[in-house]
């Protein structure tokens, strides 16, 4: 009996105690700039989606199938050998879609998108920066990738209890969340496209006396730019993996009903939506690697 | 003559060492300790050792040497990408290792223009913006650089090629446009590092002749990297031996080869195709004995051959100039008949070469006959010496006095 109690052991270093102390009086000290956050994003996401929702369903269908033809087949695509190269990926959106609609979750689907593009927006203007930055200093390269990693590794349910704590529940702290999950790929392979760029390349640009901007615009970055893209493929596709984890913080979505599936213990529900999310998926994917693999 | 206006560029004692502990470094190298201690002392590589030289206005300078000897690295210390830690350059008086950032961005911009080994195009860009890319970065209006852009693809041959991409291209079409981005932003200075090293031979030696016609309409400054000699005594005016960073000698590649500095460059030289660059004036011997047409009979011509102990002479009228050979047999037959003049016996019919000539241009000429060729100037036709026909066979053979000597036995033997 006495022994037993060895194992239940004291906390020397109660880390998650001092955590909880800085959250709170970060809480309490900024409200003004949590407030501002939450406005701007839930003014986003709310906007987009009424103005999604509010364009006829065969507009949208016709005009995602427009741009999968179009990444497929660049400027041929009215031609013979164009439409060969895109309809099979214009005919599978266009499937995809109407089976959405068909179950009776384009609402939920539209929904499910805003909060993907709203995330994955903010996610690159904070993560491209963030990659050139680590591409051109070793010192930014160490100090962020740990961060980096704990962002990915770190369980997502963590994160999203002081982000309701910072925003009360609803689409910002979903949003807030995938942002941290979904944005570290955008900064690796940032950082790892600039710096695959060819050494002989940039030595011709500054032989030719180019300054460190026109290294990074003219050479770098377009250089850089197909494994940018697959960065962006991966923070789209992370975010809508984020999606039912959201939805437990409030987020509206295909998420959210996959969610209620889980709860009400709803096969149907729980399948519908799945595959939902699984097509929605598949047609971003698609459609931006896609764009990365365009000349 | 050279005047001080004619240097286009200066080096004076430039260092460069790498490693974290340079300044230590460079005073061991000041207090003459060698490269090997250094490395051990400081962990510190020297890569150029106190290179100093100058390079004419318009000249070729070929700076050659094998992988290591830092012949890439002295080159990309005249545009600073990689930062010298001791010397100076002056590109005419202005030192550009005093260069602030600024400065330094605009003296690559507007001073100097460089073609690299591995062309360092953009795949991105088109041949057309490839070309005016210097241009671009020097801020000139779109349509101003592409019509430099356009006249530098046309000097290069690229005609047609506006449009296309550099993965559209072979190997030498892309390095004519590397040249012809370094052309049309015209800056007098041109630096080639290594620039045709990456190409078949074939299309080596196009590029070769290629920049060689540029240079003869363009006359620019041009420092040129490699290292094959061949290249070095095609292209170069001058050609600088690096080793292990230091320039070991700098001369005119003929200079190189007669008159080698150092073992090193003696072992390198050696294995040069000396046929294409050893000429009729270093082989010559001056001041032969020469039978005058006007004051020499057969008796005169026999006399003068039995002391040189020759069967055959050069024959000279009065005002120098070479007129042909007269052979020993027919002087004896002439003064037999009594005969006053050489005239009936002079052959005329004889090859005769000017002074730069090279041994490859001279050796087809001494086939089917056997006396030396004449080495005559280029206005007059006065005779400037004889190559006689051994001197040539040991040049083109490259064997030695004993290789020779024992050759001749053996052949006598047979």
């Amino acid at each position: 009996m006495e022994k037993q109690t060895n194992y239940n052991m004291e906390k020397i270093l109660p880390i998650g105690e001092y955590i909880e102390k800085g959250i709170n009086s970060l809480e309490q000290n900024l409200s003004f700039l949590w407030r501002v956050i939450d406005d701007g994003i839930s003014w986003t996401v709310k906007n987009m989606n009424d103005l999604f929702l509010a364009i006829p369903v065969v507009i949208i269908l016709v005009a995602i199938a427009f741009i999968a033809c179009y990444v497929k087949a660049g400027n041929k695509m009215f031609t013979k050998s164009g439409l060969k190269k895109g309809y099979g990926l214009t005919l599978f959106v266009i499937l995809g879609l109407l089976l959405i609609y068909a179950m009776g979750y384009w609402k939920e689907a539209i929904q499910t998108t805003t909060l993907v593009l709203v995330s994955t927006i903010i996610a690159l203007i904070l993560g491209i920066p963030f990659g050139i930055w680590s591409a051109k200093s070793n010192t930014a390269d160490t100090v962020i990738r740990p961060i980096l990693d704990f962002m990915q590794t770190m369980p997502a349910f963590v994160y999203l209890i002081p982000a309701i704590f910072f925003f009360s529940v609803g689409n910002t702290p979903g949003v807030i969340a995938t942002v941290i999950f979904s944005l570290p790929p955008s900064v690796r392979l940032t950082n790892l496209g600039i710096r695959n760029v060819p050494g002989d390349v940039i030595e011709a640009g500054r032989a030719f006396g180019a300054n460190e901007n026109q290294i990074l615009f003219k050479i770098q970055l377009p250089l850089a730019m197909p494994t940018i893209l697959a960065g962006i493929n991966q923070v789209i596709l992370l975010a809508l993996s984020m999606v039912v984890i959201a939805s437990m913080v409030g987020a509206r979505g295909l998420g959210s009903i996959v969610y209620q599936g889980i709860q009400q213990n709803d096969i149907a529900k729980g399948f519908e939506s799945g595959v939902g999310i699984v097509i929605l998926a598949m047609i971003l994917d698609r459609i931006t690697q896609s764009i990365g693999s365009k000349k | 003559m050279v005047g001080d206006n004619d240097i286009r560029i200066k080096v004076e004692d430039l260092t460069l060492i790498f490693g974290k502990r340079k300044k230590e470094a460079l005073k061991l190298l000041n207090q003459g300790y060698t490269k090997t201690e250094i490395l051990k002392k400081t962990k510190c590589t020297v890569g150029v050792n106190k290179a100093s030289f100058e390079i004419k206005k318009g000249e070729i300078f070929v700076i050659m040497g094998l992988s290591g000897s830092g012949k890439s690295t002295l080159i990309r210390c005249l545009n600073r990408l990689n930062d010298p830690t001791d010397g100076r350059v002056f590109f005419k008086d202005h030192d550009i290792t005093r260069d602030s950032n600024k400065q330094l961005l605009n003296t690559r911009r507007t001073e100097m223009s460089m073609v690299f080994q591995k062309f360092g195009l953009l795949p991105h860009r088109t041949i057309l913006e490839n070309a005016a890319f210097g241009l671009e970065i020097r801020g000139e209006p779109k349509e101003q650089r592409e019509e430099k852009g356009r006249k530098a693809l046309k000097t290069v041959g690229l005609e047609g090629y506006e449009e296309q991409y550099p993965d559209e291209l072979s190997g030498g079409m892309q390095q004519r446009v590397g040249l012809a981005r370094a052309l049309a932003n015209d800056t007098d200075v041109l630096l080639m590092d290594e620039a045709f090293s990456a190409l078949d031979p074939l299309i080596k030696a196009d590029m070769q002749d290629e920049l060689l016609q540029i240079q003869n309409k363009l006359h620019k400054t041009i420092v040129f990297i490699t290292h094959d000699l061949d290249e070095a005594m095609k292209v170069g005016d001058r050609i600088a031996i690096m080793k292990d960073g230091v320039v070991e000698q700098i001369g005119t590649a003929e200079e190189i080869l007669t008159d080698p500095a150092t073992e090193y460059v003696e072992a390198f030289v050696e294995k040069v195709d000396r046929k294409t660059i050893i000429t009729a004036e270093t082989l010559m011997f001056d001041k032969p004995t020469i039978v005058n047409f006007r004051k020499d009979g057969p008796k005169g011509a026999i006399r003068k051959m039995r002391e040189a102990g020759v069967d055959v002479l050069p024959v000279e009228d009065s005002d120098e100039k070479f007129l042909g050979y007269v052979w020993l047999e027919d002087m004896l037959k002439l003064e037999k008949e009594k005969v006053k003049s050489v005239a009936t016996a002079l052959n005329t019919k004889v090859p005769s070469v000017y002074k730069h000539y090279t041994v490859e241009d001279m050796l087809p000429l001494i086939t089917g006959h056997h006396y030396p060729l004449a080495v005559i100037d280029e206005e007059e036709g006065r005779l400037l010496g004889l190559v006689t026909q051994t001197s040539l066979i040991i040049e083109s053979t490259r064997f030695n006095d004993k290789e020779m000597d024992k050759l001749i036995g053996e052949a006598n033997e047979l």
